[in-house]
């Protein structure tokens, strides 16, 4: 099979069979779907130059259980079936899951008497392993915990999970599979004809018999360029901090605010990178584009921070990052088929479609052949093996029988992160081979640690470009 | 599959404060006395320094020049240097790095200390009878100093910037600003020069630079540099490259600077991952492990010399502390007792921290070096055990500004009550 991962030049003149706009976690895993069909013809088109760029990059790396979800939604069927599929998923291609728990920590008394409602709201979405820790029971799960804790809400099945190698295993497994990649093409316009759809892209004309807009942020502008005024997407922004490795220790679960009238609070999670998150702030904007921090959001983070774990401000920061998530408004994802356009939007996708992202798909597929889309015969997809990033799996500076094979494996060049050259040079020769630096550091961690370049930064750029010379 | 060796001395970092301490011991007859580098290179930060200032006032040096002096000197006296090789942990079941107590290691008192490395041969195993950690200073990336705004290509430390100019010839932009305004920003602005870019402005919060007068002029007037001082960068701006920092005053004005690179410079911390993972008592102030005059820290067998110490001090004050170490470490691998934890050595605000900072019979350091975090005129350093006044120096006769050093002689230790309350030391 031919691999197609472009991300210049004039696309290929054909008709593709199904075109899916984002190559976002959701695109891709809807990309990975349609690929078990072998007669159809898949694109799989991004504005940026890599996949998982967007809202999939930035978020809280967690492996949802859905017990919070609400009853009834497809999102709650959608994540309840996603986290089964996604947990199978990631132990068969290297994603690195742990599976911490969450704790759902009630400081008051009127979070305290929220958590048996939760209890029954989690029974609703048939989730039934929750249960209550009294002050005793939560300090010594967590004795890291800041004084004035009341109780805990336990759910064991909340997970962390590496959302980067996630959606990095759904594009490589399809593009492996036959799908196209066609990076940097951002669509202008899309006119819908009888035979299907022409879009205008940055990179020239496309045309599809189907369209599929898992665009994210951006599905509203998709949606309305076909017509359809159905939502609309106001990213909200989510600004966290990622704390030193040597604060892993403080915490041993997912450390949830209790959602109360106020809205939802800020967490405190381990990452499988061993790192700790604190964070998300949860601001309204108006601009898709606004993923920075702010001073006022960070004071506020940190705030927060204090009194949940207070030892966790002593440590060093190592990073800071924002994520906009699509609000539309509504407590559900906005996933619509328009058969007589030959058109399906996946929109609304919130914080739970990592999660949720296999079973999005297999749902996608289905309204796609309810448009009349014959899929053919399916098979399964060669199964991948993605590069451990995970803490709690071996990396190849700690296995002998790699190193031995190979000493480059053994030679690290990011210390913080314990990147090795083999690593590096490994990601510089995959499928879809990262374009930038930053592209680099979610496929191996490079420069992701606490020194950001000071020790490693010139001796990884050097490599990188030498690399795709 | 690991290979276990045993060694008399292992080094953890091939900087000046290793080399030095690895030479003397060599060459003093220790036995194998081997140097774990994780860099390809050993000679430390000074291998990309490529600047003066290294050496003496009578043999002056630039800084590639003094890295390669020292690395000479350890591998002529017989140190084992071993470049490549990442010093992992301490074998056995590590102590929680988050805190709590020291440990005397997994077997107890008396146990040797057991480090895992891994290279390109491999994990190994290696036993030492001493260990001397001196794994340097970082200085403190954007991310760390919490600067918000956008994440854009362009945003350097002076350890990065020099090594993209220095050791890789890499292109680092056509305009910078150079956050700080002391000595390593000095340096940084001189290889943003030396790279063919311009340097747009110093910017620091203080009310003037932290370097000599002279310097601070020179780059004013010469490059015409401005310095914008009561100021601290408040913003990165820009998607994809930086296009610009926003800048605000004491005041609250706020201007934005155009530039495609921003280099942090300063704000040194200890690279302590080693010392927290054996679990040595860390000093509030430094941040780095707590030693005594003989840089003996809290874990028998192990010291620690140079600016895990204390972040920052010159190349040559490390190296003097390396060989410092090495006596202390002859007379232990001789079988001098390892003392007891000691009184703690602490500073009163304005001064930020000092080291050494336990003290124990022990012998006294050469001196103390400490930091101020606002300038002082003509200062008078005091100290007191238990309300006792023990000392009082002036140990300068001009102004003292924050991140330039500040020595306090070590000649008052001895009047220490061993029994008593820690020591303090404040301003009069």
């Amino acid at each position: 099979m031919t691999v197609t991962v472009t991300a210049a030049g004039p696309l290929p003149p054909r008709t593709y069979d199904v075109v899916i706009v984002g190559a976002g976690v959701v695109g891709c895993a809807l990309a990975r779907e349609l690929a078990r069909h072998p007669r159809l013809s898949v694109a799989l088109v991004e504005a940026q130059d890599d996949v998982g760029q967007g809202i999939s990059k930035a978020n809280t790396a967690i492996l949802h259980t859905g017990f919070d979800a609400a009853p009834g939604t497809l999102e709650a069927r959608l994540v309840r079936e996603g986290y089964d599929r996604l947990g199978a998923y990631a132990a068969e291609s290297g994603i690195p899951v742990e599976r911490v728990g969450a704790l759902l920590v009630a400081w008051d008394e009127e979070q305290l008497a929220a958590l048996p409602r939760l209890t029954g709201k989690a029974e609703r979405n048939g989730y039934h392993e929750t249960r209550l820790l009294n002050p005793g029971e939560l300090y010594a799960r967590e004795p890291h915990l800041g004084p004035g804790a009341l109780g805990a809400l336990h759910v064991p099945g909340e997970s962390i999970i590496c959302p980067w190698t996630t959606t990095l295993a759904y594009a490589t497994q399809a593009v492996r599979a036959g799908v196209h990649l066609h990076l940097n093409t951002q669509v202008t316009q899309v006119s819908w004809e009888t035979d299907g759809h022409r879009l205008l892209t940055s990179r020239g004309p496309l045309l599809a018999r189907r369209l599929v807009n898992a665009a994210g942020l951006h599905a509203d502008i998709v949606d309305r360029l076909l017509g359809h005024e159905d939502f609309t997407v106001t990213p909200r922004r989510g600004q966290l901090l990622v704390y030193d490795k040597l604060a892993r220790p403080l915490v041993r679960h997912i450390l949830l605010p209790v959602p109360t009238a106020l809205g939802k609070g800020v967490l405190v999670a381990p990452t499988v990178y061993g790192n700790v998150l604190l964070g998300p702030t949860a601001e309204d904007l108006d601009d898709k584009r606004a993923t920075g921090s702010t001073a006022d959001g960070l004071a506020g983070l940190r705030d927060k921070g204090r009194r949940i774990l207070p030892a966790l401000l002593d440590e060093e920061v190592t990073a800071v990052y924002a994520g906009l998530r699509a609000a539309t408004g509504q407590e559900d994802y906005r996933i619509a088929a328009h058969p007589e356009h030959g058109y399906v939007t996946v929109g609304g996708i919130r914080s739970t479609g990592l999660t949720a992202s296999m079973a999005i798909a297999a749902h996608v597929t289905g309204l796609l052949a309810g448009t009349g889309l014959d899929l053919g015969p399916g098979r399964e997809p060669e199964p991948v093996t993605m590069p451990n990033l995970g803490e709690a799996f071996p990396r190849p500076y700690q296995r002998p029988e790699l190193m031995a094979a190979d000493p480059e494996y053994g030679t690290l060049v990011c210390h913080c992160e314990r990147v090795s050259r083999g690593e590096i040079r490994d990601a510089l020769a995959t499928t879809i081979p990262p374009r930038t630096l930053e592209g680099l550091r979610r496929r191996t961690r490079a420069r992701a640690g606490r020194c950001q370049g000071f020790y490693c930064g010139a001796a990884v750029r050097e490599l990188f470009e030498r690399g795709r010379a | 599959m690991t290979t276990s060796r045993s060694v008399d001395v292992l080094v953890v970092g091939a900087g000046p404060a290793g080399l030095a301490a690895a030479a003397r011991l060599a060459a003093a007859g220790a036995g194998r006395v081997e140097v774990l580098e994780r860099e390809q290179q050993a000679g430390g930060v000074p291998r990309h320094c490529a600047h003066g200032g290294f050496g003496t006032w009578t043999r002056p040096l630039t800084g590639p020049r003094y890295a390669r002096l020292l690395t000479e000197a350890a591998e002529r006296a017989g140190a084992v240097l071993r470049t490549g090789t990442t010093v992992l942990d301490w074998a056995g079941t590590g102590p929680d790095p988050a805190g709590g107590p020291a440990c005397p290691g997994p077997a107890g008192p008396g146990a040797r200390p057991v480090l895992t490395a891994v290279g390109p041969g491999g994990p190994e195993t290696i036993e030492a009878r001493a260990v001397v950690l001196a794994t340097g200073a970082r200085e403190r990336p954007r991310t760390a100093r919490l600067v918000p705004g956008t994440r854009p290509d362009g945003v350097y430390t002076t350890g990065e910037l020099q090594q993209a100019v220095h050791l890789f010839g890499q292109d680092i932009g056509a305009r910078a600003v150079v956050v700080g305004a002391e000595d390593v920003s000095y340096a940084a602005a001189a290889t943003v020069r030396a790279a063919g870019a311009e340097v747009v402005a110093l910017v620091t919060e203080h009310p003037r630079a932290q370097t000599g007068r002279a310097r601070a002029r020179s780059v004013r007037l010469c490059h015409g540099v401005p310095l914008l001082t009561d100021s601290t960068v408040a913003e990165l701006l820009g998607r994809g490259r930086l296009s610009g920092v926003r800048v605000r005053h004491r005041d609250g004005r706020t201007a934005v600077l155009s530039c495609d690179t921003v280099v942090f410079t300063g704000d040194f911390v200890p690279d302590h991952e080693l010392a927290r993972r054996g679990g040595l008592t860390l000093d509030p102030g430094t941040r780095g492990p707590a030693v005594d005059g003989a840089l003996h820290t809290s874990r028998p067998g192990v010291f620690a010399a140079g600016n895990v110490l204390h972040a920052v001090e010159r190349a040559g004050t490390a190296a003097g502390e390396g060989a410092g170490a090495a006596g202390a470490v002859l007379d232990f691998l001789a079988g001098t007792r390892w003392p007891a934890p000691g009184l703690p050595l602490a500073v009163e605000a304005p001064l930020r921290w000092i080291a050494p900072n336990r003290i124990t019979p022990a012998v006294p350091p050469a001196r103390y070096v400490l930091r101020t975090s606002t300038p002082l005129t003509r200062p008078v350093l005091r100290i007191h055990q238990n309300g006792r006044l023990l000392h009082s120096e002036r140990p300068s006769l001009g102004t003292v500004l924050p991140n330039r050093p500040l020595t306090l002689t070590a000649r008052w230790t001895g009047g220490v009550d061993p029994e008593g309350g820690g020591v303090r030391v404040s301003l009069a």
